[in-house]
Formats: C-alpha cells, structure tokens, sequence
C-alpha cells in the first residue's frame, strides 16, 4: 500500500487498473511511435528556433534557418545582455504584473468564492448570478477601449494591467467547488459557535485548508499574465511599461524591417553589417529568454494545473 | 424589509469580503457591458460616451453594407466550427490514447510535451510560425531550395492559411483539452471495466461502449462554452500568426480583427462598435439556444 501511495500523481484506482488491463505489446507500440511522432512536431519547431538563437549570421545569410547552421555563436545572446536594456525592463516589469496581479487576484477572488460557498448567505444566488452574467455577456473591445482611456484614464498606467480581469468568473467557480468539495459544512459552524466571525474563518480555516485550490488558480494567473500580450499593444505606449510579451510582437515586426533591408543589400557591405549586427539570432535569443522561465517552471506545477482542469470542468 | 436587515446584520462580514470583487466586477464588466450601447450612438470625441448624441440603427446600416461584414463573419464561424470539431475530435482521440498506454510513466512524459505549447504565448508561436515559412530564411524554403526547388511567398497567398491556421491552433490546443478528457476518463469508476471484462470486451470495445460515453457530460459542457463563442474569433491566432499582413485578410480577417484595426487604424468607432455589439448579441443568443436545446434532449448536461 505504501508503495501505491508512492506513485505519486496516480490515483490508486488508475494504478490498478493500468496493472491487469493494458492493451496488447504490438498495439503499444504502435501508439508509442504516433506519440513520439507528435511530441517530435512538438518539440522539433521550439528547438528550432533556439538553433536560430545560436547560429551565426553568415549562417543564417547561407544557409537560412536549419537544425544544422554552419557556424554556432553565442554572439545573440552576448548582444542580447550588452544592449538589451528594455529586455530587462520588461523583464522586470512583467515579473511585478505577474505577481503583484496574481497575488491581488487570489485574494480578492478567494474571498469571493468563500462568500458564494456560504449556503446560510441568502444574497447568494444573486451573486453567483453576478459573476454568472459577466461570463455570458461581454463588454467589447470598442467599448473597453474608450472607458479605460476616456473616463477610467488608466491607459499608460500600472493599474491597465493590474485590475481589469482581477475577478474571473471561471476562477472563482473553480475555488467555490474547491471550498465545496473539499472543506466540510461542519468545519465552518463549529469555528462559529466558538464565536469565530467570517472573516476569522476564512483566514483560519479556509485559507490552509485551500493551498491547492489557490495553487492551481493561481498558476491559472501567473500564465496567463505572463503571456498577456494585448493589454501592453492596446493600452500601453510608454516604454517603461511595455510587457515582455508585447516587447515580442514588437520585435516580429521591426524583424521584417531588417531582413527585407538584409536581403536588398547583399554587397559585401551589407554582409559587414550582417556580420556585426546578429539581429535575428537576438531576436530568437530574446524570445528562448522570455520563453525558458515559464516553461522550466510548468512541469513543477503540472499537478495544481491538471486538478484545477479536473475541477473546472465538474458542473459548477 | 426587516429580514433583509437582519441578514445583512447576520452576515455583514461576508458582504464587505465581497465588496472588492463586486466594485471590481461593476467597474470592468458590467460598467463596458452598458458601454455597449455605443453602437447605437454617433460618437463624438468632444462629448464623451453619455452626451454623444443617439443615430439609430445607422452604424449597423454602414457595417453591413460593406463586404467586410459577410467576409469577417464566414470566417469567424468557419474557422472556429473547423477548430471545434477538429481539436475535439484529436484531443478525445488522443485522451484516450494517452490513456491506454502501458507504461503510466510514458504517459505522464508524453502529456508534459503535449501541453507545453498551451504555455507559449502567442508572439513565440508567430515568430515559431515565421521560422518555418519566412521568405528568404524559412526553413521549408531552405528544405525547398536544398531539393532545387524555388521559393514560395507564403505570406502573401491565400490559399494556404486556412490550412496553415487550423493546423497551428490544433498543435496549440489540443494537448491541453486531451488533458482535461483525461482527468475526465480517470474518473471512470474501475468496475464498469471489470464487468466488461468478465464478459470478454474487447478494448476496443470497452473504449467505445464505456470511456466514450463517460465522456460526454464534459463534451457537451465544453460543447455549449464552445458554441457560444463561435462569433469570437481568437485575436492573437488571427492578427499575429500571419503577421498582419494585408494580402491575407479574406482568409484571415474575423469580427475581433476587424474590430481592432476599425477602431485603431481607421479610428471609425461607428463601425467598431456596431460590430463588438453584434458580435456580443450573436455569442449570448447562441449560448442561450445551445444551452437550451441541450436541456431539451439531454437536461442532466446543461450547463444551467
């Protein structure tokens, strides 16, 4: 039994029965050569653009993109931390939208979702239907867009990134079923006959009993506001706060720039120039930069993330 | 009357803990949601939202007299049926896969890989996208030329981006839904496998006739959020992967696009607004009629 347990993500139930029923040798391995198959088209495009980052210029002017550059360089990412100050700002500065957001949006949000649990509460069918409504009816880019920068004025500002979309409605039904399923009635009334009110319960009761539930919500955030792109492109010209995502799109097109000017001047000036400036290279370096803190960090996460999908998709 | 004041003495504490959400939610949802009403306005910059005078149903008389308005809608609607049936379709198929591998070890690696390109923004798959179709640098135009054949110009033919798009939001998507099957299929109780067993089922069998069946409930949730997001096309897939170029906008232009380079680029709220607004309309009333219609033919599945 011991040893069952120890198999970690598994629940004992799939152990079993991946011991005495599993599907025939040949069939096996038929199904392992497609998976392999796929993971290659899933890995193969991510390595090639970190071979990019790595190729040299001439390389790239020869050969193009390849797995197989002639030449291998560091020289992308030298040039990347010699003169990539507003990669570090956006570094820096995505870093505090991901935890300052995600930090605000686990509290406001499992407040929430303890208040909606509350079954004694009589306010709180209209609140779920509060929340329900914002996640069937939108508001509208075009009307966003002109409340925010007319009459809200947070365009250029920290706060265009901080508070719209603090409270999602699918996160919160997802720590509601989390505080449903997993905390019981009982715990809640006993704490309050000891003369305990809400507030006290929820920090002391509810909050150790709930690290998984907000562990999941918030890697829900921390990913989403990582990769948030849009609210930078939209809302934000101001350098110092552009987001590192936004920096990227940005990057892509100023790409195009150089490389149609690349490919016009192919005298042996132009090569020079090639040669010295290792845009494309950076420009791949920049992007594995971005890329590698989320992705070395998910596998970690794995297991919040998948019970989080679990838990979403049971009818709240 | 008086009861509501003694719930709300009662329960006081929990009403102030929701307060931040509810400001948030007025302020950010439902305050935008009113703003929607725009579309029925001639905006004026000098006047603001509230005191822009009202012009009827003009702005929607100008969206739908362009061919812009037939053109984004075919294929916001396309697209997304194509990506509902066929990441559905793949994810399922691939859940289960996953799922009868014999070494749970392998699984766990291969489902790690596959939903990795769920964590990839959506710059890193354009620039991903370009690596491989890039004019003069992309590598199939370097696998092309290395066989003697010529450069193609990818971005500027229409012809293959549909293809090319609903390929790069599989790849994107269906890792991550084939993990939610899966969750879904290791809540399948072990005894209806037993009995099948016991009476000679085959796997495939068992597949069809008990892992496929499970499976609906959460088919048909993610069927009706689906359904009614089938008028929202996904901004960053249709505006960044092609890299906004103009040659591609029959095949790539949907109702978000559009609404985004009618508000920023040629600045006509009108229009912009007119379209956000039938979008919304089009996405509610379809989420209503979907989820009714569920609950007419199967109630245990509908999502409200």
């Amino acid at each position: 039994m011991a040893k069952r347990e120890k198999k970690g993500e598994l629940s004992s139930e799939a152990y079993v029965r991946s011991n005495f029923m599993k599907i025939g040798r040949g069939a096996n391995a038929v199904l392992t050569i497609v998976m392999i198959l796929l993971a290659a088209t899933i890995i193969l495009p991510l390595l090639l653009v970190v071979i990019i980052s790595f190729s040299s210029s001439l390389s790239i002017a020869h050969r193009g993109y390849t797995f197989f550059p002639e030449q291998w360089t560091l020289m992308g990412y030298q040039y990347l931390f010699k003169s990539g100050e507003q990669v570090a700002r956006s570094y820096l500065i995505t870093i505090f939208y991901t935890v300052t957001g995600t930090v605000m949006a686990l509290a406001v949000m499992s407040m929430f979702a303890f208040v909606l649990s509350q079954k004694q509460l009589r306010g709180r069918m209209f609140l779920t239907f509060f929340m329900y409504l914002t996640m069937l009816i939108h508001g509208g880019l075009v009307a966003r867009y002109l409340i925010y920068t007319q009459v809200y004025h947070i365009d250029n500002t920290i706060w265009v990134f901080l508070l719209p979309g603090l409270v999602g409605g699918y996160n919160v039904f997802i720590l509601r079923t989390f505080i449903n399923t997993t905390i019981p009635d009982s715990l809640f009334e006993a704490a309050k006959i000891d003369g305990a009110n809400d507030f006290t319960v929820y920090l002391r009761i509810v909050m150790p009993l709930f690290k998984a539930g907000l562990a999941t919500i918030g890697l829900f955030n921390v990913v989403s506001r990582w990769n948030d792109w849009f609210t930078g492109f939209m809302y934000v010209e101001n350098p110092v706060l552009i987001p590192l995502q936004t920096m990227l799109i940005k990057i892509q097109k100023n790409v195009d720039f150089i490389m149609s000017n690349s490919e016009m001047s192919m005298s042996p000036d132009g090569l020079e120039l090639i040669k010295n400036l290792p845009k494309q290279s950076m420009q791949m370096a920049i992007f594995v930069v971005s890329t590698l803190p989320i992705l070395c960090a998910y596998p970690f996460f794995q297991k919040y993330f998948i019970s989080g999908l679990t838990i979403g998709s049971v009818k709240g | 009357m008086k009861s509501l004041k003694k719930e709300f003495q009662q329960n006081y504490v929990l009403y102030l803990m929701a307060l931040p959400s509810i400001a948030l939610l007025i302020a950010f949802n439902y305050v935008p949601m009113f703003g929607q009403l725009l579309a029925f306005k001639a905006f004026d910059v000098t006047k603001g939202i509230i005191k822009s005078p009202w012009n009827g149903i003009n702005n929607f008389k100008y969206l739908f007299t362009t061919t812009d308005a037939w053109i984004m809608t075919r294929n916001t609607v396309l697209y997304n049926i194509v990506f509902i049936l066929l990441n559905r379709f793949l994810s399922i198929a691939l859940a289960i896969a996953l799922n009868e591998l014999r070494s749970k070890r392998a699984t766990k690696i291969f489902q790690t890989i596959f939903i990795m390109p769920h964590f990839l923004s959506i710059a890193i798959i354009a620039i991903i996208v370009f690596a491989f179709l890039g004019t003069s640098n992309g590598f199939v135009n370097v696998v092309r030329r290395y066989f003697g054949g010529k450069n193609i110009n990818w971005y500027y033919n229409v012809k293959f981006w549909p293809g090319f798009l609903v390929f790069v939001n599989a790849w994107r998507g269906v890792g991550y839904a084939a993990v939610v099957y899966m969750a879904s299929i290791s809540g399948i109780s072990m005894e209806f496998y037993e009995a099948a067993m016991l009476d000679g089922a085959s796997k495939m069998q068992q597949i069809r006739y008990i892992t496929i069946p499970h499976l609906k409930a959460i088919t048909t949730i993610l069927l009706i959020m689906a359904v009614g997001r089938i008028f929202n096309g996904d901004f960053g897939l249709f505006y960044t992967v092609p890299q906004d170029t103009g040659q591609l906008y029959p095949v790539t232009q949907v109702i978000d696009t559009y609404v985004y380079r009618a508000l920023m680029t040629l600045n006509d709220i009108g229009r912009s607004s007119a379209a956000t607004f039938y979008q919304s309309l089009v996405g509610f009333l379809l989420v209503m009629a979907s989820n009714a219609f569920v609950r007419r033919v199967d109630p245990e599945n509908s999502l409200f």
